[in-house]
């Protein structure tokens, strides 16, 4: 298989594992985890460098999830790394899981940061990128946020201060789904244009479509290989509940209800359209 | 001509950041800092970090020191305490300092999720606490041990002197964990040396024994009190003082120790509000565990938006000045 074709089975994967979580609990942010699927198979199975086994190595790249309640997506993304053993899966949103329904740090190996207060991630990873970079450790921080969170002002705290110092080795993602608790996110707070806001605070931008594996994994590539001393963000727009369509036609929610026999339905439908060679 | 200034001359506001100092009282220089850049001399993993405000709470001797390990954040207060966090997380152990408004009010949900709920080490040092700048509200922190003695695992200081600091500094550092340290800065004033003590993270300790008082005490609030002993002893009234830097663990054996000794009026005295300070702390543990003095007083400042001026007119309007408080003490007794 090529590396596209690994890729696109990872997100696949990444998508059912999501899948079945949400039906163990019922509920859940079923619809951030299938439209940002694609963008998590690219980090954790192309571009970061981890050790599946040893989650605290200190060379690994560190994923911070500040939107913490795509922390469904993220655990199916470390199920698929190797981090998470998939039998955990059953466990999720549980009484004394390891797998709560809003990520933390002190919970779940491989979860860097308690996220969840939104607008923490990029503060907390501007630290780390510095620290990391203090003591010659050459590896790269990834913070992953969404568009909703682009109303907290520690978020331009942050992107200000990233580019005053140089941080090349800072990548932040920005998942730009449109849709925030009270409703769209440019209804709530217009935050376009997006890439001249994030270029004017000093950043190499690109926006992809984070639904176009080949796209996203081309931007991935980019902000990995530049050698400016500026820090990068890749600005991802996602369709929610991408790759199930009576999902993704779903009137827009935040918190998308499905009905208990939709999980099933919602897993078939993957299955019908996986990737080629791709092996649940 | 101004009649009104003729007649009643005014004191007028200091710089934001006078020393409390008075005048003639023996004074030691920047404590904080220059106890930092000592300790950070065997200890390269300590890193300053400030949002703009290092010539103010003397991290700027640190910058000097070690310009490497010197991180500006800019007039940001909740990146400060976000990018301490990520710091610590690398193993770095950070000191942020800024003015405790700024520190505690502003960047209080930074404090809760990203430092102390992972239970990281970071060392927060904030300058101007309590009723120390008469620049209003807006620079006064009145609150600041209610707000963070309410989170979880977190360790609080509220030193009295440059002793307290200069001693408090490397044992703040060796522990493992989040702190909180109130800071005086610049000219800090030295009383502690006469007194037999050393500063020990955890521990309140017993300054002078007295037969009608016990005061428990905090803070510059500590060095005010030893004044005003003095002045009751002249009147008979012995007063015994119970400095306790460390309001968070609070040191429960010890106080309820001494406030189980029979017949003395327990006063509790803070720079702080009457409201979720040393007072209330002391207060409640009593209760808890039945230890009810012959009576129990709060000096501690109002419940209130307290006002501009000059510090020794507010601190004389809100009763923590020397006179005042030996006048409320007396009363007290009668």
């Amino acid at each position: 298989m090529s590396t596209l074709q690994e890729i696109a089975s990872c997100a696949w994967r990444i998508r059912r594992y999501a899948v079945r979580m949400g039906e163990v609990q019922g509920q859940g942010y079923v619809g951030q985890a299938l439209g940002y699927a694609d963008v998590l198979a690219v980090a954790y199975g192309h571009a970061m460098n981890f050790k599946p086994e040893d989650p605290e190595w200190e060379g690994r790249d560190r994923f911070l999830l500040s939107h913490g309640h795509y922390a469904i997506a993220h655990y199916a993304a470390m199920i698929e790394a190797g981090i998470i053993p998939e039998s955990e899966l059953e466990t999720y949103g549980s009484d004394d899981s390891r797998l709560p329904m809003s990520g933390m740090a002190t919970y779940t190996p491989g979860m860097e940061i308690s996220g969840g207060s939104l607008g923490q991630g990029l503060p907390i990873a501007v630290g780390i990128a510095l620290g990391l970079r203090h003591q010659k450790n050459p590896a790269f921080v990834y913070n992953s946020m969404s568009d909703g969170e682009l109303d907290e002002g520690s978020v331009w705290e942050a992107a200000m201060s990233a580019a005053h110092h140089g941080l090349g080795n800072l990548i932040c993602m920005v998942d730009i789904n449109n849709q925030q608790a009270d409703g769209p996110s440019s209804k709530v707070l217009g935050f376009e244009p997006l890439a001249d806001k994030w270029a004017s605070f000093g950043w190499h931008v690109q926006r992809v479509d984070g639904n176009h594996l080949p796209a996203v994994l081309r931007a991935f590539d980019t902000a990995r290989s530049l050698t400016d001393a500026k820090p990068r963000v890749i600005l991802c727009d996602t369709l929610m509940g991408k790759g199930v369509p009576f999902l993704e036609a779903r009137e827009k929610n935040h918190f998308i209800r499905v009905d208990p026999p939709e999980w099933q339905q919602a897993l078939a439908i993957l299955d019908e359209n996986a990737p080629e060679g791709a092996q649940a | 001509m101004n009649t009104v200034a003729q007649k009643k001359p005014r004191l007028t506001t200091s710089a934001m950041i006078a020393s409390i100092a008075s005048e003639g009282q023996r004074v030691q220089a920047a404590p904080f800092g220059k106890a930092l850049v000592e300790y950070a001399d065997s200890h390269p993993e300590v890193v300053g970090m400030t949002a703009d405000l290092a010539k103010y709470t003397d991290l700027h001797l640190f910058a000097q020191a070690y310009p490497e390990r010197f991180f500006q954040m800019g007039m940001a207060e909740q990146l400060l305490m976000g990018a301490a966090g990520g710091m610590a997380k690398t193993g770095l152990v950070p000191f942020a300092t800024t003015y405790a408004v700024f520190g505690t009010r502003r960047a209080y949900d930074f404090i809760h999720q990203v430092i102390a709920e992972e239970n990281l080490n970071v060392k927060i040092c904030c300058a101007l606490p309590g009723l120390t700048t008469g620049y209003g509200p807006s620079h006064q922190a009145t609150e600041d041990l209610a707000m963070m003695r309410a989170i979880p695992g977190l360790t609080i200081v509220d030193p009295c002197d440059a002793l307290d600091i200069e001693q408090a500094v490397p044992q703040i550092a060796e522990h493992k964990g989040p702190v909180y340290m109130r800071l005086l800065r610049g000219n800090v004033p030295l009383v502690l040396d006469e007194y037999n003590y050393t500063f020990e993270l955890g521990k309140a300790k017993m300054l002078r024994e007295g037969g009608d008082v016990l005061v428990i005490s905090s803070g510059f609030m500590t060095m005010r009190t030893l004044e005003v002993v003095k002045q009751l002893e002249a009147d008979k009234v012995h007063v015994a003082v119970l400095h306790c830097p460390t309001i968070k663990p609070l040191d429960e054996a010890t106080i309820l120790a001494e406030v189980r000794k029979p017949g003395r009026l327990v006063v509790v005295a803070e720079n702080h509000s009457i409201v979720g300070g040393l007072g209330e702390a002391v207060a409640s543990l009593l209760m808890r565990e039945g230890v009810l003095p012959a009576k129990f007083r709060m000096l501690a400042l109002p419940d209130a938006f307290l006002d501009a001026g000059a510090l020794p007119t507010l601190h004389d309007r809100y009763g923590i000045s020397a006179e005042k408080m030996n006048s409320r003490i007396k009363a007290w007794l009668a």
